[in-house]
């Protein structure tokens, strides 16, 4: 029990996704100008990245391993993925129109999102033998609610950022990157927690 | 040069024109991750460019039999076979490098330059030219996260490729290798790039007017 909640609190906030290990940073970047948005792909995020880290587990220990095929892990992992998030967008549509139409924008961007396939890969290599199958889906939502907190912090920068009177060359991406450099600063403050 | 791409202009549009980090801002998270130290930024980049002229040339190659609708996949099928032979290269030859890069290596696949040069490039035009714009868009990755580990690792530890270059009584700024050294930093590079190609262009124009007076 205490191992799982090691994991937690050093996906969300330790070991951020974003903050501190750079994974992620794309949607980061071009997904955080409206604090609703961010949320919305907070969520789609998290959703396809706590499957993603149970499939990958399973493949890996009852496919990859058993037919020492390891070095197929990155193919593998990757097409499992894209298939994934194909999977959720056509069960989401069926299922859930509501929740289609809050998560669906996202779902095809969170392919190339390379924190999914990030906390796949490092579910493996995390400790010796890689982590069982309920401390990876644990690490999977860590990480997503980790990367979820950054994003919508951000967000909220960048709104709070778009009012004020910033000079002309500050404008748009140098003065996000220093932003989030600055809030990266307030996360390395996370790090003696564990 | 509209009617028929030049060799050279897509080459050189890779490094300046498109660069995929200073311009497009593509790939940005090897970048940020990685850049801590020259040697680290250069083999990233040599790595990236290995999968992205191979990519490209295979994706060109191929550009007419696959179907549109399974693109896609197709794609990302060939990008992660050129990642992993990049891994398993690096795994038996350069272990040292392969060991502190670590995850970002699987994690070439999902690097949105490699996929987005071939969605917007070798898959519409010639194979010479999609290798040619494999080549340039690689080495103008190269180039700028050299440049920019560059930066960190000689404000973060006062070296470059591991050689004492600052004086002895520079003190070393660590958090330039910490990850809110490697937002700031990028962010500043990315303002003087900005703020000399304005300059360029500027001056420029007033030539042309000159001339036209």
């Amino acid at each position: 029990m205490s191992s799982l909640l090691l994991i937690i609190i050093a996906g969300v906030l330790v070991n951020n996704l974003v903050m501190s290990q750079f994974l992620g940073i794309c949607p980061f970047l071009g997904i955080s100008k409206k604090t609703e948005t961010a949320f919305g792909m907070g969520m789609a995020v998290t959703f396809v990245m706590v499957l993603a880290s149970v499939i990958t587990y399973l493949i890996r220990t009852y496919l990859l391993v058993p037919f020492s095929l390891e070095y197929m892990q990155t193919i593998a992992f990757i097409l499992v993925i894209a298939v994934l998030v194909q999977t959720v967008e056509m069960v989401l549509k069926k299922v859930s129109r509501a929740l289609y139409q809050a998560l669906g924008v996202y779902l095809p961007l969170i392919t190339t999102n390379c924190a999914v396939l990030g906390v796949a890969i490092s579910n493996t290599t995390a400790v010796e033998g890689g982590y069982d199958l309920l401390q990876s889906a644990v690490n999977g939502l860590a990480g997503a609610l980790g990367f979820t907190l950054a994003l919508v912090a951000f967000a909220a920068i960048r709104e709070k950022l778009a009012m004020n009177d910033l000079p002309k060359w500050m404008d748009g991406f140098p003065g996000a990157l220093i932003a989030a450099g600055l809030m990266a600063v307030a996360f390395q403050g996370f790090a003696g927690l564990i | 040069m509209k009617k028929k791409k030049s060799m050279r202009s897509v080459f050189l549009n890779g490094i300046f024109g498109e660069n995929p980090i200073f311009r497009m801002l593509l790939g940005m998270c090897p970048t940020l991750a990685v850049s801590t130290a020259v040697f680290q930024g250069i083999g990233m980049g040599l790595a990236t460019t290995f999968v992205l002229v191979f990519s490209n040339l295979v994706i060109a190659l191929l550009r007419n039999i696959i179907p549109d609708k399974v693109r896609i996949p197709a794609f990302i099928v060939v990008i992660a076979t050129f990642v992993t032979i990049v891994d398993l290269m690096l795994k038996a030859f350069i272990p040292s490098l392969s060991q502190s890069l670590g995850i970002f290596i699987p994690l070439i696949v999902v690097n949105c330059i490699i996929f987005a040069r071939a969605e917007a490039f070798a898959s519409k035009n010639s194979v010479l030219l999609s290798v040619t714009d494999g080549l340039g868009m690689g080495l103008g990755f190269t180039v700028s996260i050299t440049l920019l580990s560059a930066c960190r690792e000689l404000l973060g530890n006062g070296t470059l490729l591991g050689a004492q270059v600052m004086p002895e009584t520079f003190q070393p700024m660590a958090i330039a290798l910490r990850p809110p050294g490697g937002f700031i930093m990028l962010g500043i590079l990315l303002l003087i790039i900005n703020a000399s190609s304005k300059a360029i262009v500027k001056r420029r124009e007033a030539k042309a007017k000159e001339a036209e007076l």
